[in-house]
């Protein structure tokens, strides 16, 4: 304004005046209270009746949380210390069964002197996703985080390190027949031959090759059995490997119910109707027990292996279903656009279809993967030593028989932390999608 | 109302050659029991632009999507610079990346730069280095005068702009012939000028072109021929001053009545 009148008005101030501060009626703290807590007479009940509830609450469960008890052997010591300190009434919480068996909720039973493994295998599954998770990191380190998967296997099982090489080279095969062999031979048959190849390869091939390779170099860790892992590596193991494989199957599923082939979307609309219409805990029960009737006598196929497939298959029927509605949301424009300018089926969908339907079907991406991480806790039920299974096998023992509250809470609070900074991953990369786009 | 913009073509370059572009003989098209288009005879000369008017609902826009097989035709024949269109599929990828394409409603990717949005094309296409896609963007986007807003989203521009991006985007796949379908009728109309202006200097360089269009400005100052559709068939085709002043068919002076009316 100033600007503007310099040359027209008589006067003009110089310096502007100091703005003031609004009166207290109008400002900060207090105006904020007035009109969200106490603007009507209702506004003022609900208000007090709120403030009392959570009271009520926090006053019981604070002093228990925080007079908490984190230094003893058993519950019977806890009690102990209790009486000591604050009186045998006193309601306070025994922590202590936390700190005592720290390492059996995080790994189970997994061979103390191999803890370093898991451990190790944390830091670089942390160091795997990040380029998957953050643009920022350098798009190298995703070479890194292809090949995590597999030096992930061989620190939490062990064994010989050929084995994980020799199955990757199943999909380093697979990519060079699809490169080669679908140019001359046309896309349907060089998809074909990618995944037939490999197959065959890893039938009959790749184990001698592991072997012999490991004959001449050996590279051996100590065998660690499936049945020894439990805890938070067991749910983290079952939960990561489901929302890594549940994410591409689910979004080829999408794929093929949206596809003009017959044999193709009936078959994806009765996998994805199947497993969708069946709670998880029957697909893992047939896992554990059926599967045994089917295979042939002898072999024995992992369980933990059987319940990330089922875990797998369940979720990215949910995943289809989700990315099945980015893919409706999208106008058809899109798809003419690609069409018209001689993209082939594939390449649209890499380049210009899904990345609008995934961004589209983000939230819902992730709220299936929330659920996956959870429902990993229903392995109880079939005998693995998750999280829960490890709490009731501690409440089982002499030393903590009694116990269980705290156990309960600080899984429950592990889950919680796990599942919240997915959701919030997801709110930040919708927000940086919608800034980048517009 | 466009018609002074057009005034000044440039026709040194609009020379129609006797090489045929497109061959439609007797092509017939159905939506369920609905006969879309009926015996639809067209023969397309290289050089020739091509300006298709009628009725909304006569089937002009499903003819020239059968043409880059957007849609099926069901009966009839369509050659497209010596190739037939049929069911192989090698076949229609060739013609599409020959033909290019301008929509209604542009169908520019969102998620992708304008830049991006030239070179994804023809760098996955027709395999063109990135560096030499990126160069030739450029240089289209600077036809369509918009080369500073290469790295901007296709949501930050305007509509005119957007559809001149499109029309870039499709200049990028070198194509030897371009379809339009109502590539103003979106548009606001102190922007329809701008894209009719980036259409003209299309033409002037000699490219093929078929256009559905309503601006009977630019059927006159540009097009060699144009041809009335209704009711899914080929009523009448001639040239502009012909068309516009000597209408042959009742429909089509109907047609035009309503159109120039006013
Ligand atoms: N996918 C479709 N299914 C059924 N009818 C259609 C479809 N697309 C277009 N039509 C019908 O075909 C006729 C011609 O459509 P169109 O070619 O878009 O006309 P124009 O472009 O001349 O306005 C219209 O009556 C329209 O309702
Ligand atoms: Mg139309």
């Amino acid at each position: 304004m100033s600007d503007t009148h310099a040359q027209t008005v008589a006067y003009v101030r110089e310096t502007m005046v100091e703005q003031k501060e609004p009166p207290l009626s109008q400002s900060g703290a207090y105006k904020w209270i007035h009109e969200n807590m106490f603007s009507t007479p209702l506004n003022v009940i609900l208000t007090v009746v709120s403030l009392f509830v959570i009271w009520t609450v926090l006053s019981h469960v604070l002093p228990w949380a925080v007079m908490g008890i984190w230094d003893a052997d058993s519950l019977a010591q806890c009690r102990e210390i209790r009486d000591q300190l604050y009186g045998a009434d006193a309601s306070v919480a025994c922590w202590a069964v936390i700190s005592e068996r720290w390492n059996q909720l995080l790994f189970g039973f997994y061979p103390p002197e191999l803890y370093w493994r898991p451990v190790l295998a944390f830091v670089l599954f942390l160091a795997a996703i990040a380029p998957v998770l953050f643009a920022s990191v350098p798009r190298k380190m995703l070479w890194f985080s292809a090949a995590a998967p597999f030096v992930l296997y061989w620190l939490l099982w062990g064994g010989s390190l050929w084995g994980p090489i020799a199955v990757a080279a199943g999909f380093a095969l697979g990519a060079v027949v699809m490169r080669f062999a679908a140019p001359a031979l046309g896309a349907l048959a060089g998809v074909l031959l990618a995944i037939l190849v490999p197959l065959l390869y890893w039938f009959l091939i790749s184990g001698p090759l592991a072997g012999a390779l490991n004959a001449v170099i050996p590279l051996e860790l100590v065998n660690v059995r499936s049945n020894d892992m439990g805890g938070f590596m067991l749910a983290m193991i079952i939960g990561v490997s489901g929302i890594a494989l549940s994410l591409p199957l689910g979004i080829v599923l999408a794929l093929g119910r949206q596809s003009d082939l017959f044999i193709i979307n009936k078959c994806s609309v009765f996998f994805i109707e199947v497993i969708r219409g069946v709670p998880l805990i029957v697909w893992l029960f047939t896992a554990s027990l059926l599967l045994n009737y089917f295979l042939p006598p002898g072999t024995n196929f992992d369980l933990m292996l059987r319940v990330i497939i089922m875990v797998t298959l369940f979720s990215s029927a949910y995943i289809a279903e989700v990315v099945r509605g980015g893919l409706a949301a999208l106008p058809k424009g899109q798809y003419e656009a690609a069409d018209a300018l001689g993209l082939d089926y594939w390449k649209s969908m890499r380049l210009i279809i899904l990345p609008q339907a995934l961004k589209i079907s983000i939230p819902g991406i992730v709220n299936t993967f929330i659920g996956l991480f959870k429902d990993t806790t229903l392995v109880v039920f079939i005998g693995l030593l998750d999280p829960i299974g490890l709490s009731n096998a501690i409440r089982a023992s002499t030393d903590w028989n009694g116990i269980y509250w705290e156990l309960f809470v600080f899984i429950g609070l592990c889950f919680f932390i796990f599942c919240f900074s997915m959701g919030r991953y997801s709110l930040f990369l919708e927000k940086k999608l919608r800034r980048e786009h517009r | 109302m466009q018609q002074q913009a057009t005034d000044t073509v440039d026709r040194s370059h609009m020379t129609v050659s006797d090489e045929v572009a497109i061959q439609i003989t007797k092509m017939n098209k159905w939506y369920g029991n609905f006969h879309v288009l009926r015996d639809i005879d067209l023969t397309v000369h290289r050089g020739e632009r091509i300006v298709i008017a009628g009725p909304s609902g006569s089937g002009k826009s499903t003819m020239i999507r059968c043409i880059n097989r957007l849609e099926e035709h069901q009966a009839g024949q369509i050659v497209v610079d010596g190739t037939e269109l049929g069911s192989d599929l090698k076949n229609i990828d060739k013609i599409r990346s020959e033909v290019g394409m301008v929509f209604q409603h542009f169908n520019l990717f969102p998620h992708l730069t304008i830049l991006e949005n030239c070179t994804l094309a023809p760098i996955w296409v027709r395999k063109v280095p990135k560096k030499e896609a990126e160069a030739t963007a450029m240089h289209f986007l600077e036809k369509v005068k918009i080369p500073e807003q290469a790295h901007k989203y296709p949501g930050q521009l305007s509509g005119g702009q957007q559809q001149r991006v499109a029309i870039a985007r499709s200049l990028c796949m070198k194509p030897r012939i371009m379809l339009f379908d109502e590539p103003t009728s979106a548009l606001d109309p102190e922007m329809i000028k701008e894209v009719l202006d980036t259409m003209v200097s299309l033409a002037e360089e000699g490219m093929t072109m078929l256009c559905v269009t309503h601006e009977m400005g630019f059927a006159q100052a540009v097009a060699n021929r144009v041809i009335f559709m209704d009711a899914g068939q080929i009523v009448e085709q001639n040239e502009p001053k012909a068309f516009f002043n000597n209408p042959q068919h009742e429909r089509t002076k109907l047609f035009l009545s309503q159109i120039l009316g006013h």
